[in-house]
């Protein structure tokens, strides 16, 4: 079955980088050290400020911790398109080429890095931490709706990362503007969009759909109704948003793909 | 026999774009390979040769569905490669000397397993072929050793392996023993002859024309995108070579060995010892000349050197129009 090709491929993954046992620790622990340090930013920021555009504290956090996880996991499982210049460079692009997989799910479980799992690990803790502080009016569809918002980031994070790192068909250095969208939104999506001028604010929410990734759920979670006054709906449609974003990476991909075959070099 | 690999006018370029001035830019357009036709059938070891940047690598990575053609189309194992990539993948195997598909971090044998998982090849005929390919190719001794630290000799034979374990069709091999030292070579050449010999297809493009003088009964010689030559090497031999060489060991030396009938030119060494008699192929044959000289002379032994295939390449490439007798093969 393909799952379980990929399944063995990832094993093969795993049982590699746990071979060099310190470096993988070391590795987990800066990434562990480097969602942090996001942490400390809003904390000093919270020392200076009651509120930031409008949210308390724990609000932001769960925000930052739904947006951690999500794109903790999309880095683990498509970060790995960052290395396309590469492999489109020396070639090895082809070597994915003449397997008979689809080329994308090579690309990303080909080299899958395990010590990303320090970042999902230090942002779910967080997560876990601020929603069981939380003055929480907990219910069932909000239950699911906090299990499954990280999830549904992650989709729209890798969708997000997709259509940026397809640009490295074209750009034979696009890493560098992959990146500028990829761990940029990261950044973007951290916070209440409240605090960015309303350009970026649509930007975020609509083209690059930031903004469902952590913004609408938690106001769902939180029970708020958004300052800005879009309808309530809007905060339980992110997986919606999800599978549009997906639609439209799987598109672009193809398209990219295409391109490159009718390229080469 | 039927038809493995049929390339129809098959063409592709290339867009390059230089700069013209500030911010503007200049398209122009590269043929790499210019309407390229021929009929591989199956069971063949066909050579596929030039020099650099002749083609050859865009044409393998046409038909093996990396590269989309521009016009033209290619049907390979009854599948049009760019569309069927992934249907195609699991019936040919492929080698680039210069990439690897196997996992740097991994033992040989876990990147075989992988590859057996991503090719669907049941156990047991993966047993089969695996059991095969370590025994013909030695790769006992290093099946354990990860990727990275294998020598560029062993890591080929990997390559083959790796390429041949769900059992392909069809083995295109890209500059397969390029960097090899001399026994390795000799080993990687044997092996794919008699893996020839058992029925896979071969496609090779090489800079070595030993490989194609050791493995090829077909020659295809492409230049600046086009097919210069298509046949069995000894006929393109005979056709463009029209000069042949006796090499005659005498038992004791002698003057040069002038006289003899369709002998052009006599070259010797050693004191006479050894004697070059170059004829003209249509003029004798080597059975008439050497019942010539053993009439005149003491022969110790005899052997036909034929010139140099990369000789006959060069000649090949000076002829500018194909005949048409050539490219109907």
């Amino acid at each position: 079955m393909a799952d379980r090709v990929y399944l063995d491929i990832l094993g093969s993954r795993f049982r590699a980088q746990l071979s060099y046992r310190t470096s993988f620790l070391l590795d987990f622990a800066a990434q562990m050290v480097g969602q942090a340090s996001e942490l400390v930013v809003i904390l000093v920021l919270f020392g200076r400020a009651k509120e930031m555009g409008g949210f308390a504290m724990h609000e932001v956090l769960i925000m930052y911790g739904i947006a951690g996880v999500g794109f903790g996991l999309a880095d683990l499982f498509v970060g790995q398109l960052d290395e396309l210049p590469r492999l489109i460079r020396t070639g090895q692009l082809d070597v994915l080429l003449l397997r008979p997989l689809s080329t994308l799910a090579q690309v990303a479980t080909g080299d899958i890095q395990l010590r990303r799992l320090g970042r999902i690990i230090a942002a779910l803790a967080v997560l876990v931490t601020v929603l069981s502080t939380s003055d929480i009016h907990w219910t069932g569809p909000k239950l699911l709706l906090a299990a499954t918002a990280p999830l549904v980031g992650a989709v729209i994070f890798g969708a997000i990362w997709v259509v940026a790192c397809s640009v490295c068909f074209w750009i034979v250095d696009g890493r560098e503007l992959a990146n500028t969208v990829t761990y940029g939104s990261n950044m973007f999506t951290s916070y209440p969009i409240t605090v960015y001028p309303p350009w970026l604010r649509r930007f975020l929410a609509f083209v690059i759909p930031g903004a469902f990734v952590a913004y609408y759920p938690a106001l769902a979670l939180l029970d708020r109704p958004d300052p800005l006054g879009a309808p309530a709906f809007l905060s339980w449609c992110s997986p919606l948003v999800a599978v549009a974003a997906v639609a439209v990476a799987g598109l672009v991909w193809r398209f990219a793909v295409r391109h490159y075959q009718g390229t080469g070099s | 026999m039927s038809a493995l690999i049929v390339a129809d006018r098959l063409r592709r370029s290339f867009h390059i774009s230089h700069r013209a001035g500030f911010l503007r830019r200049r398209r122009t357009e590269v043929v790499a390979v210019d309407a390229v036709s021929f009929t591989v059938q199956r069971g063949e070891a066909v050579g596929y040769v030039g020099p650099n940047g002749a083609g050859k690598s865009t044409t393998i990575k046409m038909l093996t569905g990396i590269l989309t053609p521009s016009s033209g189309g290619a049907t390979v194992c009854g599948l049009d490669p760019a569309k069927d990539r992934r249907a195609l993948a699991a019936r040919i195997g492929v080698v680039f000397g210069q990439r690897s598909q196997l996992w740097w971090d991994l033992p040989l044998s876990e990147s075989f397993e992988l590859l057996r998982s991503i090719f669907r090849v049941p156990k047991d005929s993966y047993q089969e072929r695996l059991d095969e390919c370590v025994e013909l190719l030695e790769l006992t001794p290093f099946l354990a050793t990860p990727v990275r630290q294998l020598s560029l000799g062993q890591r080929m034979r990997g390559e083959v392996t790796a390429a041949l374990l769900h059992d392909p069709e069809l083995l295109v091999l890209d500059e397969p023993t390029i960097g090899l030292d001399l026994e390795s070579k000799e080993r990687l050449r044997a092996f794919l002859a008699d893996l020839n010999q058992r029925g896979t297809t071969l496609l090779l493009t090489t800079h070595d024309l030993d490989d194609i003088e050791r493995l090829c009964g077909r020659l295809m010689v492409i230049d600046h995108g086009r097919v210069l030559a298509d046949g069995p090497l000894a006929e393109l031999r005979a056709e463009v070579v029209t000069e042949r060489t006796l090499v005659v060991d005498l038992t004791e030396p002698h003057p040069p060995l002038t006289g003899l009938p369709g002998v052009r030119e006599v070259r010797t060494e050693l004191d006479g010892l050894r004697q070059h008699l170059v004829f003209g192929r249509s003029d004798t044959t080597a059975a008439a000349l050497i019942s010539a000289l053993v009439d005149r002379v003491a022969v110790h032994d005899v052997s036909v050197a034929e010139p140099e295939i990369e000789e006959l390449i060069r000649r090949l490439y000076k002829r500018t129009t194909v005949p048409d007798a050539m490219t109907d093969l």
